[in-house]
């Protein structure tokens, strides 16, 4: 179970990013995030594995609190986290069955992990979520000789391989072409259902949210102004959460690519 | 959680990380080498061990010595540094208006075979010698002073501009020139008006970028008997004045620094 | 873009044009000054320079026919260059990465590293390889030591200096994917940064091999090991024809060199 309290977010001094967030999700449900550029989602989720520092507020995951949480306590944490980003953010020069095992990097040691000896069960595990995902023919390709929606297929079996208690999606399907974003979300949705696992999924795609998650939450300029099932989602919540915003066909690279490399 | 292990699977399977090089024979034939390789270097190498033991003690009286640097002989120092400066601008003037014919040999689309040969076979050798050879053979030539300095470094600019130079003009638009053949121009004459204003503004960040260059090599090139900050060095070095020798080095430092800001500058303004 | 466009317009560009001019030639005029002074002003003695040719010459024709009675001698000592090169590169290496590591900004530890870093590359950078030559034979004698210790100086800021780039030019998503996955900073590190600047690390070590075998040639000339010693020995007692012979040896060496780093560079790249 995780639970968001009063989270609030604020970089320097201007206004706050996340004004007071209050969510709960539970379970296996698959819960999407919508709301237009810059009304937190990201920051949100990376608060939630701390790629980004909340300023206040409280998360808890499974009864563990999650903000004042430091160094090696902090990595076990995320260790429970998965985290499917939209860039997919492969190594590309590393082969899809390093890029699947780096998702036990917070579990085996250094020297494991320089060697690539990951332990027997890790590799039986990956083989096993690769078929799930069909993609283990690939095990010995490098990452950057698959397709969009291969590497993504790898993200998502990377953050699986953490054994996580829940799964962040940010945009996963912003970079692929419509064909290719139905079938992660179709993945997606049956995972959480098999793995008893809350899914998060930022998400532009309205339609997309409504047919593949139980629940929507709706975001603006910080604060929740939506959240409820995807048939209770109709036209007044969508202008609500879009209304006054040109609907947005390009989102913006999350914060961190933002900060740290224009060419992303 | 439902774990993926209780889903039907084979037998359990291995992985290993496939090896940078696929052939075994190659890989370990490689590594061999190399050890191979550093046990004949190592044993190979005449390292005196006796006079390597006194090392320490001396670094210290050097460095001892040499602590603080001082300025006291600061006249002597600007004389070295205005005559590194004078070399460098002299050589480097040379050296980048030298470089235009030789870059025009040098280049396959508008020189005849034989001399194209002639060229790439000049600016090969300028960059084959690193210039302090170059320098110590002038020297001999033309004795101790700045015009060994001079003439080498412009042979070393010589073959710097003119291959990057020869590069430009093999790749310059083909289009101007036949324009200029066609009004019945001659060759110097299609030079003239084809070829060079093409290169013109890559030949000025060049020249700059060839400045800076030769003044740190003018610092170098004088420790043979060149001419220069190099040669002051090498007397203070000579008469064990360390400290004097520091802040020469220190100096020298600051200077590059100087220079390669500045050269950095003017070129992003042209560009 | 705005200022293109406001270029363009016609009153800015012709105000601008005068005023351009007048920097075109004063730039010209001060170029033509410092070259009238350095002329005047150089410790020149002019009649020496109208010589010049006649004892270039002179002694060109003093080097021909090269005289190969020394040529073992002369390919033992490029051997030992060549040595020289090779290890002051490899050994580098082990001393350039870290140095690389704490320069680059994104993964510095703290500022107080960053500036250590950058102070070592700075100033392995700015002093020449022969110069560092020169304070080790002092220190350690002649010898090759100092030759492998002047090129490792020189190239540990060569080396790190880039490499501190190629780690700040890295993509940052797969960092941020791999602290999602909860790994601490060496795995990162040996996760996402180093795949990324593998292949920089290797054109960057060719290309200073290429450049350290043309500088161990003239360690020799302070001392410092290599061809260089068999030169100085040979110009100082005027047997010209060695002279020849060891020039020709060194353009071979050189020309191998390249040829090598061409083959290493198709093959690992």
């Amino acid at each position: 179970m995780l639970e968001i309290s009063n989270l609030i977010k604020r970089y320097g001094r201007d206004e706050p990013v996340l004004k007071g967030l209050d969510l709960t999700v539970e379970g296996n449900s698959v819960v999407s995030i919508v709301g237009a550029s810059g009304a937190g989602k990201s920051t949100m989720l990376r608060c939630i594995n701390r790629l980004v520092e909340p300023t206040s507020g409280s998360i808890k995951l499974n009864g563990t609190e999650l903000v004042t949480l430091r160094h090696a306590e902090l990595r076990r944490a995320r260790r429970k986290i998965g985290m499917v980003f939209q860039g997919f953010n492969l190594i590309d020069r590393l082969t899809v069955m390093e890029n699947v095992l780096a998702g036990r990097l917070g579990y085996v040691n250094l020297f494991q992990a320089i060697t690539r000896r990951y332990p027997a069960a890790d590799i039986e595990r990956a083989f096993v979520l690769m078929e799930r995902v069909g993609i283990a023919h690939y095990a010995n390709k490098r990452a950057d000789e698959l397709s969009g929606g291969e590497r993504q297929r790898v993200g998502v079996v990377r953050a699986l391989m953490q054994e996580p208690e829940v799964l962040l999606a940010d945009e996963p399907t912003a970079s692929l072409d419509p064909r290719t974003s139905e079938q992660i979300m179709v993945l997606l949705q049956s995972l959480a259902s098999e793995l008893s696992l809350p899914v998060l999924i930022n998400i532009h795609n309205v339609a997309q949210a409504r047919t593949y998650t139980d629940r929507i939450v709706g975001l603006r300029h910080g604060t929740m102004i939506f959240d409820g099932i995807p048939s209770d989602f109709d036209k007044d919540a969508l202008d609500a959460i879009y209304g006054g915003i040109e609907a947005p066909e390009d989102e913006p690279a999350p914060p961190a690519e933002e900060v740290h490399d224009g060419h992303a | 959680m439902a774990t993926p292990e209780h889903e039907e699977s084979a037998i359990p399977r291995t992985w290993r990380k496939p090896p940078f090089i696929a052939n075994p024979l190659v890989r370990y034939g490689l590594l061999v080498v190399l050890v191979a390789y550093l046990i004949w270097a190592f044993g190979s190498l005449p390292f005196n061990w006796e006079r390597i033991s006194e090392g320490l003690p001396r670094a210290a009286r050097i460095f001892g010595g040499g602590f603080p640097p001082t300025l006291s002989r600061f006249d002597l120092l600007l004389t070295g540094f205005t005559e590194s400066l004078q070399i460098a601008i002299m050589a480097t003037l040379l050296g980048v208006l030298l470089s235009v014919p030789f870059a025009v040999m040098a280049a396959r689309n508008i020189a005849p075979l034989p001399i194209y040969l002639l060229g790439r076979a000049v600016i090969i050798i300028s960059r084959s010698f690193h210039p302090v050879i170059v320098a110590i053979l002038f020297v001999a030539a033309v004795g101790f002073g700045p015009l060994a300095g001079i003439l080498t470094l412009t042979l070393y600019s010589i073959g710097f501009v003119g291959k990057l130079l020869a590069e430009e003009i093999e790749e310059i638009d083909w289009g101007q020139v036949e324009a200029m053949r066609s009004t019945g121009a001659g060759y110097l004459a299609t030079l003239y008006y084809a070829v060079f204003p093409q290169i013109l503004p890559r030949q000025v960040g060049l020249s700059m970028y060839q400045l800076d260059s030769n003044l740190r090599a003018s610092a170098v090139v004088g420790i043979v008997g060149a001419g220069g900050i190099g040669s002051t060095l090498m007397n203070a070095f000579g008469r064990y004045d360390y400290d004097f020798a520091f802040a020469i080095l220190l100096v020298i430092i600051a200077v590059i620094l100087a220079s390669e800001g500045v050269s950095g500058w003017v070129r992003k303004k042209i560009w | 873009m705005v200022d293109d466009a406001d270029l363009l317009a016609d009153r800015v560009w012709r105000r601008h044009n005068p005023k351009q001019q007048l920097i075109r030639y004063g730039v010209m005029l001060l170029t033509l000054m410092v070259v009238v002074w350095a002329v005047r002003d150089i410790d020149i003695f002019w009649p020496w320079v109208w010589d010049a040719p006649n004892q270039i010459s002179s002694l060109g024709a003093r080097m021909w026919p090269p005289d190969p009675s020394r040529l073992g001698e002369i390919v033992d000592a490029m051997i030992e260059t060549v040595h020289i090169a090779t290890l002051a590169t490899m050994l580098t290496i082990f001393i350039a990465l870290p140095v690389s590591y704490i320069a680059a900004q994104n993964t510095t530890p703290n500022r107080a590293c960053l500036w250590l870093g950058r102070f070592i590359l700075v100033s392995s950078r700015s002093v020449n390889t022969i110069i560092w030559a020169l304070l080790f034979v002092a220190i350690f004698g002649p010898g090759v030591l100092a030759g492998i210790l002047a090129i490792m100086f020189r190239s540990v800021g060569f080396i790190g200096k880039l490499m501190g780039e190629a780690i700040e030019e890295i993509d940052r998503r797969p960092v941020e994917a791999m602290e999602a996955t909860g790994a601490s900073k060496a795995k990162v590190i040996a996760y996402a940064v180093v795949p990324q600047v593998m292949p920089a690390f290797f054109a960057i070590v060719i290309l200073r091999w290429d450049i350290n075998i043309r500088e161990s040639t003239v360690l020799g000339l302070v001392g410092a090991g290599g061809i260089g010693v068999i030169l100085q020995g040979s110009i100082d007692t005027f047997a010209w024809p060695t002279v020849a012979t060891i020039l020709i040896a060194i353009i071979a060496l050189v020309l191998v060199g390249e040829a090598i780093t061409g083959l290493l560079r198709r093959k690992v790249l």
